[in-house]
């Protein structure tokens, strides 16, 4: 075999109720590989919360997983407005999402903020009008 | 495995390895091998959906007999509170509590009692910060069990306050010495149960090392003999001890409400608990300082071995608290301490993991990955497993082979077939 699992979910657009289902099935592999279980959870964390932007700010997109025994390393890429000011949007309470969605309790200016939180390495990469690729790394810490 | 007991059985005359409960098993607990069910001890949680699920009525649950009280010199029954929802008018809880004396026991002590404790030292213990947030309540031994086997990260979110049962069971037996100056071994303590998980936990305890209960009797079991008791009583005794709190934790919400505050949580039915318990782990349910869950639709009033429907039962429950004090029971100082879990509550890695071992694991799944591709995904359970993901994990355990999948088997007959016809 290859040193990874390597997994990969289409991240549907506009469809709240199906955000989280990348998210619950990579957590439900990493148990069954017996993964450390802080990890697990910070992995979890994080991709969900990416996944929730994906669908309120990009019109979905793909999530690519690798799964290797000392790490997780996931790209989430869309392609969306793109992010104008990265800087700004790594501050916790900004927020651009719309009514609609914050009556549904997101877009508290939490994703990206709660993203670096939970994970050991973040990168964006971002063009306006063309998309956005996100880097999380999550190293097993014993 | 001989380490686990368990209380729900298969009587395998009557099975005819239908997938009812292999489809409904919410941990993926049953195989059918050579046309039986089989349950993977490990994994069952006593939960008992099998039991309502199976039209054959193959499974049951194991829980003593009336006779086996006979053992004891001095008898106390601890019921339910969920036994007061199953009679038709009920208006005074001391009927059923007379009809239990009539039948054979000497003492009776509700274990709404105890529940009005538990719930007095749970709002105490939150509110003193002791406890990690948001508290998961530890009155259903089956979604302990489901913590301890699934969920490791909410191992210390499952509050370590014994369950009423337990703290009954405790208080009976002491009470009871104190009254005859009999030998604790010679006072039986049972348990009337709606529930095959709290048979289990009766049996082989997650909270301490030896229950204080020396049975549980099923209340559908018990059932004729009280109610015909309850017709012919020529007196009814004064026995209840319980407000409407106590009696209330017979279903869903019910020990919630004993927070007596906002900021709680009560899903009932084994599927809403387990998206409530990924949902925490993800923490994504926040500002809730308290979770009650419950296996069963409709809380223990659900339980598969109560008689009559659990929403009909709830309601008689309303009917009955009505004009109840709010609780009878309070602590004393140092009863807390009297109340924690003996054991720690640990999470068991193997049950779910493919093997100990993280290389192995890896590439058992990077084979399930490949097996489930080739599988059709309709999830039948034709096979034997629950769903073509649980075949393949099966396959790469050694546990099953690919023609188990009958779909896979009638493409290779096709195959023979059409290397048959071209050879003739």
């Amino acid at each position: 075999m290859s040193n990874a699992i390597h997994l990969h979910y289409d991240v549907s657009a506009d469809d709240f109720t199906r955000a989280g289902e990348a998210s619950g099935s990579v957590k439900k592999r990493l148990k069954s590989l017996g993964y450390n279980s802080d990890a697990i959870r910070r992995v979890a964390i994080a991709m969900y919360e990416a996944e929730i932007n994906m669908v309120i700010h990009a019109n979905g997109g793909y999530c690519d997983v690798d799964i290797y025994p000392d790490k997780v390393e996931i790209l989430l890429a869309d392609s969306g407005p793109g992010i104008p000011d990265v800087e700004k949007a790594m501050q916790e309470g900004f927020s651009t999402a719309p009514d609609n969605v914050r009556n549904l309790g997101f877009g508290a200016g939490m994703g990206l903020p709660n993203i670096k939180k939970y994970t050991d390495e973040m990168k964006i990469e971002t063009t306006i009008g063309v998309g956005t690729n996100l880097y999380l790394t999550v190293n097993v810490n014993e | 495995m001989s380490t686990y007991f368990h209380s729900v059985e298969l009587d395998v005359d009557k099975c005819c390895g239908c997938t009812n409960c292999l489809k409904r098993c919410p941990t993926e607990a049953i195989r059918i091998y050579d046309g039986k069910a089989q349950i993977l001890s490990e994994r069952c949680i006593d939960c008992g959906e099998c039991i309502r699920v199976c039209p054959h009525h193959a499974k049951r649950a194991y829980s003593s007999k009336i006779d086996d009280i006979k053992n004891f010199k001095y008898k106390v029954a601890i019921p339910a509170p969920s036994l007061y929802g199953q009679f038709n008018n009920l208006d005074n809880v001391n009927i059923v509590l007379t009809g239990l004396k009539e039948i054979g026991f000497n003492e009776i002590f509700e274990v709404s009692r105890a529940a009005e404790l538990v719930s007095e030292a749970t709002r105490k213990l939150i509110k003193e910060n002791k406890l990690n947030k948001p508290v998961i309540s530890s009155a259903c031994p089956a979604i302990v069990r489901l913590i301890k086997i699934r969920f490791p990260e909410l191992c210390d979110n499952v509050m370590p306050l014994l369950a009423p049962i337990e703290v009954a069971a405790k208080m009976a037996r002491k009470e009871a010495v104190e009254r005859t100056g009999l030998k604790p071994d010679e006072i039986g303590i049972f348990f009337i149960t709606p529930c095959p998980a709290k048979v289990t936990e009766v049996h082989t305890s997650n909270s301490v090392k030896k229950s204080e209960c020396d049975g549980a009797i099923g209340i559908s079991r018990i059932y004729p003999e009280l109610t015909k008791a309850m017709d012919h009583l020529s007196n009814v005794e004064n026995l209840a001890r319980s407000g409407l709190i106590g009696i209330g934790w017979a279903t869903s919400g019910g020990e919630s409400a004993g927070m007596l505050g906002e900021k709680y949580l009560a899903a009932d039915g084994i599927e809403n608990a387990i998206h409530i318990l990924e949902e925490l782990e993800d923490e994504h349910i926040r500002d809730v300082d308290f979770v009650e869950l419950n296996a069963c639709s409709g809380g223990c009033v659900g339980g598969v071995l109560t008689v009559e429907n659990p929403y009909v039962a709830q309601a008689r429950i309303q009917k009955l608290r009505k004009y109840l004090p709010v609780s009878m029971n309070h602590l004393n100082d140092g009863d807390i301490d009297e109340m924690m879990w003996e054991n720690e509550l640990k999470f068991d890695a193997d049950i779910f993991r493919l093997s100990d071992d993280i290389f192995k694991a890896m590439e058992m799944m990077d084979r399930m990955e490949n097996i489930c591709k080739d599988l059709p995904g309709l999830d039948c359970g034709s096979c034997g497993s629950p769903t073509c993901r649980a075949m393949a994990e099966d396959i790469v355990k050694g546990k099953a082979k690919e023609t188990d999948c009958i779909h896979k088997l009638k493409e290779q007959i096709q195959r023979v077939y059409d290397q048959l016809k071209n050879t003739i």
